[in-house]
């Protein structure tokens, strides 16, 4: 148990902070994680322009997003740069967060670190944050190889709006891998061993990956069942469908950049026509349109953050210090 | 008092691990918190330093209450735990110096003081090398090097001797005993009670999470065993030695063990002894006088204990 749970407690809990954040953030950085996360983010990058390259020689060149065109375009086969990102960003960052705790008992260092005047809060958020830096870092260094790559080969640069779509797309994937460090952290401090740890968090990654699609269906027909003499019966269904697939981080995430890297989605789940009148269809939305139609998805994801942390940090004050 | 317990109390479920506990260590005094494994010493300390909430009791170390005010407790008191362990792909420099960042130590200062533990600890050479590679005992050298570090008031040591072979083990315990002379108050824990009894000042013995003797070692041994003076003497031929030895004045005990007779007595009686086994016509071969050990009062106590129930 931890003092901090019972009655007042002197001083901030973020004394430390920093101390742990700088020291996390140098450890990450000259890991050999690091160095295999930057042989793949190279390999990303160039595979991205390239899908990009093969697939505008093949349409006309009058696309005015061009530089979201190359975050989007598959080329087989080669998935597009945000397919691969949604793939490879939970990874990098269960491989940055999956021994954050266990890794320190298993050291033997954490009765020694918090014999040092700082709470357990300092800890714990300097390892967050120095997770959720090191991946912003990440996120960055791809961002930039992308778009110097694609002035390079293709020649037209992006313009403001496309700018600002773009690093709205990075914050969104930012959220996204927060969510996935979250339940690193968590994974990290319910499990001693750092191996089960690391299985357990990608064991999560492939649920949502694999079966939550199958699982949101079969809830979806169990809740709503589809009934051919109502017509509603089918939306009612393909409403439920879509309320249990927002449960998993890859659909909050996938709508999110699907409308703001697609300026001409007009809205995410089924559509009546009644709620298309008077729209242009095929017009491009402006950028604040865009990032309205994203915000709950957004939000969905930083709270989601949020709350694995909450869990982690509830979790990790109530651990003995002993092993 | 520098650290002060009272009725201090922890359970994990059913298991009492410290129970009713009243310590009591006065400044600049060296404690040991004795006892066999599981006995409750690692909770008692943990305890002490706000890393693990009592059950009941109140706990204060130099005023502070760990539950309270940890970050002042924890500024003035060094703490080195039973497996100390560090990270291993950073140097000692680079261990030193994340635990002196996170006392919030300026940087000049901690490079000062660091280089000084480092060299007071026969660390120095090494203070470049990466900890993966250290042995038991350098390990066990850099973890005082880091209490020493935030310059403690008191400082608690957990097992300190454990995993040391027998010469490493004697050279931590002198440093420790080093740190008396500076006017540090330390309080150590340990199962191996012959090993750290020269160093302690006082000692309370453990058993199943209560403090059930606690005092001076020769006040110890002269309460439980007796005679707190032991002789073990070597004579041929042994027969009736026995006899003629425990009729002496202040011999309270003879026993025979091997070829040896071993007395225990109130006073130090070997001249008497030396003049009785050769008036027995006998030929002396040994006479030692044994210092009382703990772990023959511990016995001893609980012995008694069981007989008396
Ligand atoms: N986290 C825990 N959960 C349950 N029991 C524990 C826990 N930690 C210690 N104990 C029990 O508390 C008792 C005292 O342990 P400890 O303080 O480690 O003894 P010592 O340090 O003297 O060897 C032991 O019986 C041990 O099994
Ligand atoms: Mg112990």
């Amino acid at each position: 148990m931890q003092p901090s749970l019972k009655g007042r407690r002197e001083g901030s809990p973020w004394v430390g902070l920093w101390a742990v954040f700088f020291k996390e953030m140098a450890d990450h950085l000259s890991s050999t994680r690091m160095r295999i996360l930057e042989v793949l983010i190279l390999f990303s990058a160039v595979g991205a322009v390239y899908a990009g390259a093969q697939t505008l020689r093949q349409t006309v060149s009058e696309d005015p997003f061009l530089l979201l065109r190359v975050f989007t375009a598959a080329q087989d086969p080669l998935p597009s740069f945000v397919a691969f990102l949604s793939f490879f960003l939970p990874l990098a960052a269960i491989a940055l967060g999956f021994d954050a705790i266990n890794g320190e008992y298993n050291r033997n260092t954490l009765s020694r670190v918090l014999a040092q005047p700082i709470y357990r809060d300092a800890l714990l958020w300097g390892k967050f944050l120095a997770g959720l830096a090191t991946l912003a870092l990440i996120l960055l260094a791809l961002f930039l190889l992308v778009v110097g790559l694609s002035l390079i080969f293709l020649g037209v640069p992006p313009d403001g709006e496309e700018v600002g779509r773009a690093l709205l797309f990075l914050l969104a994937t930012l959220a996204y891998a927060g969510v996935w460090l979250g339940i690193a952290l968590v994974c990290s401090v319910l499990f001693r061993s750092a191996a089960t740890s690391a299985l357990a968090a990608i064991a999560v990654w492939l649920f949502f990956a694999l079966f939550w699609g199958i699982i949101a269906q079969l809830l979806a027909q169990a809740m709503a069942p589809y009934d051919p003499f109502d017509p509603e019966s089918e939306l009612r269904q393909a409403e439920a469908l879509l309320a249990f697939s927002r449960v998993s981080p890859n659909t909050l995430y996938a709508e999110a950049i699907q409308a703001l890297l697609n300026p001409g989605v007009r809205s995410l789940g089924p559509v009546l026509i009644s709620q298309l009148q008077g729209a242009l269809l095929g017009s491009p939305l402006p950028l604040g349109q865009s990032l309205l139609l994203a915000w709950p998805q957004l939000t969905g994801l930083i709270a989601l953050t949020l709350l694995l942390f909450a869990l982690a940090y509830v979790l990790f004050q109530r651990r003995e210090v002993r092993a | 008092m520098v650290i002060e317990t009272q009725g201090l109390t922890k359970r994990y479920g059913k298991v009492v691990a410290v129970e009713g506990l009243n310590l009591a260590v006065e400044a600049g005094e060296v404690y040991g918190l004795l006892g066999p494994n599981g006995s409750g010493k690692t909770t008692t300390i943990l305890m002490l330093l706000g890393l693990t909430e009592p059950t009941a009791g109140t706990v204060r170390v130099l005023g502070f209450d760990p539950v309270r005010e940890p970050l002042s407790l924890k500024k003035q008191v060094g703490y080195l735990p039973d497996s100390v362990g560090f990270y291993g792909e950073m140097t000692a420099w680079e261990n030193l110096a994340y635990i002196a960042r996170l006392n919030g130590l300026p940087k000049a200062e901690a490079e000062v003081r660091m280089r000084q533990v480092l060299e007071r600890m026969g660390l120095a050479e090494v203070a470049d090398r990466p900890v993966g590679a250290f042995s038991r005992g350098m390990r066990q050298r850099l973890g005082l090097a880091e209490v020493l570090l935030k310059e403690p008031k008191v400082v608690i040591l957990d097992e300190p001797t454990l995993g040391l072979d027998p010469e490493a083990a004697q050279e931590f315990l002198g440093m420790i005993r080093g740190l008396k002379a500076e006017g540090i108050t330390v309080l150590l824990s340990s199962h191996l009670l012959h090993q750290v009894q020269a160093i302690c000042d006082r000692v309370g013995l453990f058993h199943r999470g209560k403090l059930v003797l606690e005092g001076r070692v020769e006040e110890l041994a002269q309460r439980v065993l007796g005679g707190a003076y032991r002789i073990r003497v070597g004579a041929s031929p042994l027969e009736g030695l026995s006899e003629r030895l425990g009729a002496l004045p202040g011999v309270a005990r003879v026993q025979l063990e091997g070829t040896e007779l071993r007395l225990e007595a109130t006073q130090d009686v070997r001249p008497q002894v030396a003049r009785a086994v050769l008036e027995a016509g006998a030929s002396l071969n040994s006479l030692v006088l044994e210092q009382p050990s703990l772990d023959e009062v511990y016995a001893r106590y609980f012995q008694e204990v069981r007989h008396a129930a």
